[in-house]
């Protein structure tokens, strides 16, 4: 399905439009109050994107010393090309870790790869353990934002969702109520499992120290509890030194949920004899990453920190919510990763899902110029010939006319012709102007017109 | 900086006073207001002579490759930006009431053809070239002004259309709710995803209507066409208008 269509049904979904108007307006307005207090943080941004680039652009040298500093702590690397061999190596290190179970921190990497799909066509039951992605498991449903999965559910949703899913009976929509009722359920798996699954905001190639951030604590029981702990990680999430961290993480904390500092910071290196996991697995990811790499203007990509800065302040996101980009990662950043990890064979609708407002670009904190990428890709996307069939010959005729003073001015006369259609309805395909908006008319002089008779 | 023409009932003159001579301006009318929109090309005339510029008007020019650069034709964006380069070669200066036009000249061009052409868009020529934000106009009318995206985020032309405005007689200038915020055209994407597109017209149609304002004005009738469109077909009762008509009314 396209864009426009999947979002055309979204648009329709007025609890969907109630919601995100009033959880992006205050997120907004949150990151722009604590983004104020930081003097220099423009240069706090251009420092983000120093470091994400400076690992890109050395990417093989780094990931060969995060697996050097990883093995030489007590954990093991394993390499995936893709998804498939990314889910059979977590698989099966959970099948031999034993008992059938795992539970699983928020990632989107997982998402991305359909983790939790293989696990349990593998026999292994996943349990998501982040409050919003344990909503949108229990509803068999999807995220539909980077960071507030179930940005699209209100609390009485998830009241009933409860009481189906988890045995709860007379639950209030308090949001105390609702986070006591995932806490019952949650503890127990806590304690019980074996395996825990996450993914990795950062990892660094100099220490081997994986980073993952989180608010409610629950990623951090995963990280420590079970006695196998797997980490899933996009190549890109490498920085190359310790110190990075900083930056990074003044950045993302801002941007994303608009606090200065997020309440759960988790940083391990390998393991530790007698603290935490007694087995540590790295896996990392490229699933078309190297690919993305490759492609000079579309790389800045790679260096994104999931902050959904972006997604909150886009004018499209804010109306069409998440499930409209069909695709793990939403919103600005979204159309310009989804069609890239995808070789730009599927997604191509996404690179047009935007006005090119240039709001994005101004929150994102490693400076990603989404409105450049998002023009070159629609350049990738009709140069591979998965433009919208009758565009190209359109577009290059009108090139044509506009390349010679002569045919443009016949044009222009032309368009008078237009006059005589009526305002409100145009055929195909402007008519999907005229569904909304009366048409100009061609006044009968030109501007052109007008200077020759009084200027020239 | 202070306009020259601060507290005067009206301008006196070539704003030699600023910059010591008459500034030859080359305008780059855009294609769409040249065919669509004349009057606002009548405008910035008007307004650039009526501070002492001397305004030339290249006949051979066309389109700047905006629209095919946007919707993926870099080829044929690169041959009109070629063209165009070619045809204000001669300019010391180019204005242009499009702000969008002007944005891909300036943004896209040093990627596209390597070149960029000495374009100022209207309103920041006005104020932040020549130092004028009094140009002597009067608009009797309540006018709420639209920043659009291009203006806002990519020219960054600041609050240069604001300070012209400020200084119109009569005008009685309102307050737009969330002004910043795009409303929904962005070229092919109005046709594409013409859905999203309407529901944010929707959104700044409201705030125009909100504010009272009889006016919805802009730097870009590009954005303002889409506006305007929607406040026709829904009978709104409040209009478009290109900031330069405004300027040059008295």
């Amino acid at each position: 399905m396209s864009f426009a269509t999947a979002a055309a049904a979204a648009l329709r979904d007025t609890q969907l439009r109630h919601n995100l108007t009033n959880a992006t307006s205050t997120i907004r307005a949150r990151r722009s109050a604590v983004v104020a207090e930081v003097p220099d943080w423009e240069a706090l941004r251009s420092e983000g994107a120093r470091i994400k680039d400076s690992a890109l652009l050395d990417l093989d040298r780094q990931l060969q010393r995060l697996e050097q500093s990883v093995s030489a702590s007590g954990g093991i690397v394993h390499w995936a090309r893709d998804a498939a061999e990314a889910n059979a190596i977590v698989a099966g290190l959970a099948s031999d870790a034993g008992g059938g179970e795992a539970i699983k921190v928020k990632s989107m990497v997982t998402d991305e790869i359909g983790l939790n799909e293989a696990l349990e066509a593998a026999g292994i039951a996943a349990y998501e353990t982040d409050l919003a992605e344990l909503i949108v498991q229990l509803g068999d449903d999807r995220p539909s934002h980077i960071l507030v999965p179930a940005i699209h559910r209100n609390r009485a949703e998830i009241r009933d969702l409860f009481e189906a899913k988890l045995g709860e009976r007379g639950l209030s929509t308090e949001p105390s109520a609702l986070t006591a009722a995932a806490r019952r359920y949650l503890r127990a798996r806590f304690l019980e499992v074996g395996v825990g699954i996450s993914g990795a905001n950062f990892a660094v190639a100099e220490t081997g120290t994986v980073c993952v951030v989180e608010s409610e604590g629950n990623g951090r029981m995963c990280t420590t509890l079970p006695h196998t702990l797997i980490t899933v990680m996009g190549i890109e999430k490498i920085v190359p030194r310790l110190s990075d961290l900083g930056t990074m993480l003044r950045l993302l904390a801002r941007s994303s949920t608009g606090e200065r500092m997020n309440p759960y910071t988790s940083l391990w290196t390998g393991v530790s004899e007698g603290d935490g996991p007694r087995a540590f697995h790295l896996v990392l990811l490229d699933n078309g990453r190297t690919e993305v790499l490759a492609d000079e203007v579309g790389r800045q990509a790679l260096r994104c920190i999931r902050c959904s800065a972006c997604l909150n302040v886009c004018p499209v996101y804010e109306r069409t919510g998440g499930h409209a980009y069909e695709s793990t990662y939403p919103g600005p950043i979204g159309a310009i990763l989804a069609p890239q990890l995808a070789g730009m064979r599927e997604h191509t609708s996404l690179p047009g899902a935007s006005t090119l407002c240039g709001a994005c670009y101004e929150v994102c904190p490693v400076k990603i110029e989404i409105p450049s990428i998002l023009v070159h890709l629609r350049g990738r996307v009709v140069a591979e010939g998965r433009a919208p069939r009758g565009e190209g010959p359109a577009m290059r005729a009108l090139g044509r006319i506009l390349l010679s003073r002569r045919s443009y001015e016949m044009a222009q006369r032309a368009a008078r012709i237009g006059n005589l259609t009526p305002t409100q309805r145009l055929v195909k395909p402007l008519a999907a102007w005229t569904a909304s908006r009366d048409l100009p008319r061609a006044p009968q002089q030109t501007f052109r017109g007008w200077w020759r008779a009084n200027r020239a | 900086m202070r306009s020259p023409w601060s507290g005067r009932t009206a301008p006196a003159g070539p704003d030699r006073l600023a910059l010591g001579r008459t500034v030859r301006v080359a305008l780059f009318i855009a294609c769409f207001n040249d065919t669509f929109f004349p009057a606002t090309g009548r405008a910035a005339v008007e307004v650039l002579e009526r501070v002492g510029c001397s305004v030339s008007f290249p006949e051979q020019q066309t389109c700047c490759g905006q629209l095919h650069l946007n919707t993926g034709y870099p080829e044929e964006a690169a041959r009109l930006a070629h063209r165009q380069l070619r045809v204000l070669e001669q300019a010391e200066v180019v204005v242009t009431p499009s702000a969008s036009c002007a944005g891909t000249m300036r943004e896209h061009y040093p990627r596209l053809v390597g070149e960029v052409p000495p374009v100022h868009e209207f309103c920041s020529f006005l104020v932040d070239v020549l130092g004028v934000e009094d140009v002597g106009a009067r608009f009797p009318h309540s006018v709420a002004y639209h920043p659009t995206c291009h203006s806002l985020r990519a020219l960054r032309i600041g609050d240069a259309p604001l300070r012209l405005l400020r200084n119109v007689r009569d005008i009685e200038l309102l307050e737009l709710a969330e002004a910043d915020s795009c409303c929904g055209f962005g070229g092919s994407f109005a046709v594409k995803n013409a859905d999203t597109s309407t529901a944010m017209l929707t959104d700044k149609v409201r705030h125009i209507l909100n504010s009272g304002a009889e006016v919805c004005t802009a730097a870009d009738n590009s954005c303002l066409m889409h506006i305007g469109g929607g406040l026709a077909r829904q009978r709104a009762g409040a209009r478009t208008m290109h900031v330069a008509e405004i300027l040059a009314a008295a």
